[in-house]
């Protein structure tokens, strides 16, 4: 690669003039390509691409400094079983034999398919949800701006009316399903819900129901 | 007969297009890289349609599909300083040199009794080990101080450098830290529910649950 000029030796000639050595201006680049490459490909294989998502959720404190007796207007109750199984049950809970000779609850399956747990919020959401409609509507239409849109839609799912879905689980539920409830939950804009242990009584029949 | 001559061209070319291109796509992987780090476990998070960008400052238990728990802080003094204070409470001397080499690591999920071998394998030999998961049961509720013993370093960090910025009257935008869960999918529920009690009895209620962002609108 490097030449070193020796020059001659003595026999310098008289027409001989001094003259810079021409050399290409043009610098081999095969080296340096790989270099590049050879970063490139490092940083593409050991960066990771997408951050983590998460969703955020509020967890209830410990029930117990709280009355036992919470009067919910407006709830559906989802059960988690092992096997993927979902039971949900209506309004509040009832043990066969109570005091105020209600009919005991009963548990009902449903999944989580698009006519399954989906379909039934859709359903039971409806009434919010067709207030929530109506303030798209008004502001799409320009005639509330966002600020009070957001909170308008939060005190709609804030209503005292408004669905309340509690999430119980048992011993051999698995972590997915309760995710993809909560999932569920929060497309169709339910603003009340909340995972809770679940109640004896509840397990009880939850045992027999799924045998 | 005439030979035919074929035209001589240059058999090089210009590199320098293609060179820009390269350096420009090495800047960016780099500024952009974050370098993926070899956690202890792969857990499988279920997916959801939440786009919501997990927070930066977090103290993150991960849930195996055993049910295994495993605790990672990200700042590096921070997790120093809670290594001592952890060291402290269950008498176990760690050196500098050991809480340097826990600072670098990532998620863990073997007990403080076994943590000053775990620290002093190699990156290998600590992919390879079994980790037992942390005790977080009432008896030996050892993720339950380290969540503790995080959080109030992590405070106390953001508290000298607010001072810092203070005195030096730059901007400081306090981030406070964050709680994630990430629990693979298969997971038995009560095991997570351990964990959230876990939190729950250290009065934090708030999560971030990890999921996978789930391909295609329902």
């Amino acid at each position: 690669m490097a030449e070193v000029n020796t020059g001659d030796g003595g026999g310098h000639g008289k027409h001989e003039k001094k003259r810079a050595k021409k050399s290409s201006t043009r610098i081999d680049m095969t080296p340096m390509v790989d270099l590049a490459f050879l970063l490139l490909t490092f940083f593409v294989l050991t960066s990771t691409f997408s951050k983590p998502k998460a969703m955020e959720i509020n967890f209830p404190a410990d029930s117990k400094d709280r009355s036992k007796d919470q009067k919910v207007n407006n709830a559906i109750t989802f059960i988690m079983t092992k096997d993927n199984g979902v039971f949900y049950y209506n309004g509040e809970f009832y043990p066969p034999n109570n005091k105020d000779a209600k009919p005991p609850t009963e548990l009902t399956k449903t999944d989580f398919s698009k006519e399954g747990i989906h379909k039934l919020l859709l359903d039971r959401y409806k009434p919010t949800l067709d207030a929530i409609a109506i303030l798209d509507k008004r502001f799409k239409s320009k005639e509330i701006v966002d600020t009070t849109y957001k909170r308008l839609i939060n005190l709609e799912k804030g209503n005292k009316d408004a669905l309340t879905v509690l999430i119980k689980a048992d011993d051999k539920a698995i972590y997915k399903n309760v995710i993809d409830l909560i999932d569920e939950l929060n497309v169709c804009l339910v603003g009340k819900y909340a995972v809770v242990d679940m109640m004896p009584t509840e397990l009880e029949l939850l045992n027999i129901t799924n045998k | 007969m005439p030979k035919i001559k074929m035209p001589k061209s240059n058999p090089s070319l210009d590199m320098t297009p293609m060179v820009d291109l390269a350096f420009l796509l090495v800047t960016f992987f780099m500024l952009t890289a974050s370098a993926r780090v070899s956690e202890p476990v792969v857990v499988d998070t279920p997916s959801s349609n939440s786009d919501k960008l997990l927070p930066e400052n977090v103290i993150l238990v991960t849930i195996d599909d055993k049910g295994k728990a495993y605790y990672n802080i990200n700042n590096y003094d921070v997790r120093i300083k809670t290594l001592e204070r952890m060291g402290a409470q269950y008498k176990v001397d760690f050196n500098e040199k050991e809480k340097k080499e826990f600072a670098k690591m990532t998620s863990f999920g073997v007990p403080i009794e076994t943590l000053k071998q775990y620290i002093n394998m190699d990156e290998n030999g600590r992919l390879a080990a079994k980790s037992p998961g942390i005790p977080l049961d009432s008896l030996n509720n050892q993720l339950g101080d380290w969540i503790q013993f995080g959080r109030i370093e992590a405070a106390k960090q953001a508290k000298t450098q607010k001072d810092k910025a203070e005195k030096a009257s730059r901007a400081f935008k306090y981030e406070p830290i964050r709680f994630a869960i990430k629990a693979d999918g298969k997971a038995n529920y009560i095991n997570v529910k351990q964990v959230i009690k876990v939190f729950t009895d250290k009065e934090i209620y708030r999560f971030n649950l990890i999921t996978n962002l789930e391909k295609g609108n329902e």
